[in-house]
């Protein structure tokens, strides 16, 4: 299945910021668990969870900080900060009421639609 | 990309021959990505951890390594894009090279010519607009007043055409920009002012800001929602303030001594210079700086933050010295007209500083000594408003309203808020409580707020004050 890009877009903020409630994290990291929580459905350019995320550091959602093992490569981790746990539940609040309008009309689709041929 | 160097090789013995391979590839990667002004050195820095990543995992899997880096490459996007996206987010590290066009296309280096050709197309038709009253026997002796309040027409309608055409700005939009200009014009010539009426004054004073802020649609390309975009525009102002007064300064030299000269073999050029060399030249220069920050922007571009970092600490000095002052002697302000005006330059030049000083600044740097003396620049100028407006209280409860202090109220109430809720965002930053985003968006936000002003003054303040 593909998910349109707007979808995607969209949904980004949110999934990022909820990732990032769970504990710090990494760009790869979060795009990985991005992966596993739909089941490999949601596609992410890898490149453009960058931007995404220094958007998010300048609106002050999230705070940077780089660190690594002495001499090794360094690493730019992610860290929500409350004011993005906010944003987060705000999205949330946003999204669930999408989702029940969704919910609610493909019920009554469901429930008083016509019905199709393979529905017997 | 160049992918050239690694031979597939098969079998037992690749191990360390392979990853010296793969090192030389993911090192082009990286000096390809290091190439785009886009990013930082910290940007590439991430994206090649991120490609490190991928490629660790895809081995890991049981890829070859060279498999496994074009894998990575491409799910990481192509550069341009990412490079793209970049960009929108940090467009004070490079808004030299976005000429935001409509479709956020990069600017080439292409059609340099044509864009030299149509800005001199402009700025001749600014330079020649302003004789053709003239022809009408309009003279600026005679007839200040109408130039007064219409030169900002002449100077910057040329200006937006020159956007409107570079930035290839949507019908609508331009529909839009030029109903505004319309109104320009209704607002400086409808109504019956003097020559030296204040409202005349006013108008020549506020239809250029209003007008200004116009041409910003046209700049931003029609995105003028964006705060991002507002951000250019309002750095974009700074940087034609410097060239133009440095254009001013050169053109001043050079006909001081064209004067000098032709006075020598008993010609006397003044009447020339005053009528004609100096209105044409003062406007066709507008549209010639916009042109130049576009074009030659790396020179002032490191200017312009230096000239921010210079002034503001000795502007703290002189605004805090001034306050100290007043305390010691107990003096208030005593009001005569020009001084208020000398005050609302004072508070104007601050509120320069304070944005210049927020469009140059990486929004996500840490809080340093810069921000703690802005602070102090926007408090020192936040007490000194307070002042000025008591001052102005007093004497507008002693005479009355006019239109010139009613202007002055206006103004200095609008720098008040602006300055208590920067002062109080600032502090909110300094303090660890909010970002410094939130600085930058009230900053570009307001806007609105100047041109409405401005466009009151122009519309609603003769009718409202008699034309007088």
């Amino acid at each position: 299945m593909h998910i349109t890009k707007d979808l995607v877009a969209a949904s980004a903020t949110p999934l990022v910021l909820g990732i990032l409630a769970e504990g710090e994290s990494y760009g790869y990291a979060i795009l990985k668990q991005v992966g596993d929580l739909s089941g490999g459905r949601l596609e992410w350019t890898d490149g453009l969870l960058y931007p995404l995320l220094h958007r998010l550091e300048r609106l002050g959602h999230v705070e940077s900080v780089w660190r690594g093992p002495e001499g090794g490569r360094r690493r730019k981790y992610y860290r929500i900060t409350e004011q993005g746990q906010a944003e987060l539940a705000e999205q949330r609040r946003q999204w669930s009421a999408v989702v029940d309008a969704l919910q609610n009309i493909w019920n009554d689709a469901q429930a008083s639609g016509p019905k199709l041929a393979w529905e017997g | 990309m160049d992918m050239d160097g690694t031979a597939p090789e098969g079998g037992a013995s690749h191990g360390t021959a392979e990853d010296a391979a793969l090192e030389a590839q993911i090192g082009e990667w990286v000096a390809y990505m290091r190439r785009r002004r886009e990013l930082s050195a910290a940007d590439s820095d991430e994206l090649e951890d991120h490609l490190r990543n991928s490629i660790d995992e895809l081995t890991e899997a049981g890829l070859e390594p060279d498999e496994a880096f074009l894998i990575a490459v491409k799910r990481m996007g192509s550069l341009d894009e990412v490079s793209r996206e970049f960009a929108r987010e940090h467009s004070e590290r490079l808004w030299k090279q976005l000429v935001l066009t409509g479709g956020g296309e990069p600017a080439k280096a292409g059609p340099v010519r044509k864009d030299l050709l149509i800005m001199i197309a402009c700025a001749a038709v600014a330079a020649i607009g302003i004789k053709i009253p003239a022809l009408f026997g309009l003279t600026f002796d005679n007839d200040l007043g109408f130039y007064g309040r219409n030169f900002s027409l002449f100077a910057l309608v040329p200006l937006a055409a020159y956007f409107i055409w570079r930035n290839q700005v949507r019908p609508a939009m331009i529909g839009v920009i030029a109903a505004l200009f319309a109104l320009g014009v209704i607002g400086a010539n409808v109504y019956p002012l003097d020559n030296d009426a204040d409202t005349t004054i006013l108008t020549a004073i506020h239809l250029p800001i209003a007008l200004w802020l116009v041409v910003g649609i046209a700049y931003a390309s029609g995105e003028w929602r964006s705060d991002r975009r507002r951000m250019d525009f309002i750095r974009f102002t700074g940087e034609v303030a410097i060239y133009y007064v440095l254009i001013a300064l050169g053109g001043g030299v050079l006909t001081a001594f064209t004067v000098g000269v032709f006075r020598a073999i008993g010609i006397d050029a003044e009447i020339l210079v005053s009528q004609w060399v100096l209105p044409c030249g003062a406007l066709a220069a507008v549209v010639v700086a916009a042109w130049l920050v576009g074009w030659k922007q790396s020179v002032i571009e490191n200017m312009a933050p230096v000239l921010t970092r210079v002034f503001t600490p000795l502007f703290v000095v002189a605004l805090l010295a001034f306050v100290g002052a007043v305390i010691w002697t107990g003096n208030g302000i005593d009001i005569e007209r020009d001084v208020l005006i000398l005050f609302d330059l004072v508070l104007v030049a601050v509120l320069g500083l304070l944005l210049y000083g927020i469009s140059a600044r990486e929004p996500a740097a840490p809080r340093g000594w810069f921000d703690w003396l802005q602070f102090a620049l926007v408090v020192s100028a936040l007490v000194i408003d307070v002042l000025v407006l008591l001052a102005v209280n007093s004497r507008i409860a002693e005479f009355g309203f006019s239109a010139n202090k009613t202007a002055a109220l206006g103004e200095n109430l609008i720098l008040l808020a602006n300055l208590a809720w920067s002062a109080w965002l600032l502090a909110a930053f300094l303090w660890r409580r909010a970002p410094f985003s939130r600085l930058e968006r009230w900053q570009t936000g307001y806007l609105i707020v100047y041109a409405a002003w401005a466009w009151i003054v122009v519309l609603a303040f003769p009718p409202i004050f008699d034309f007088v």
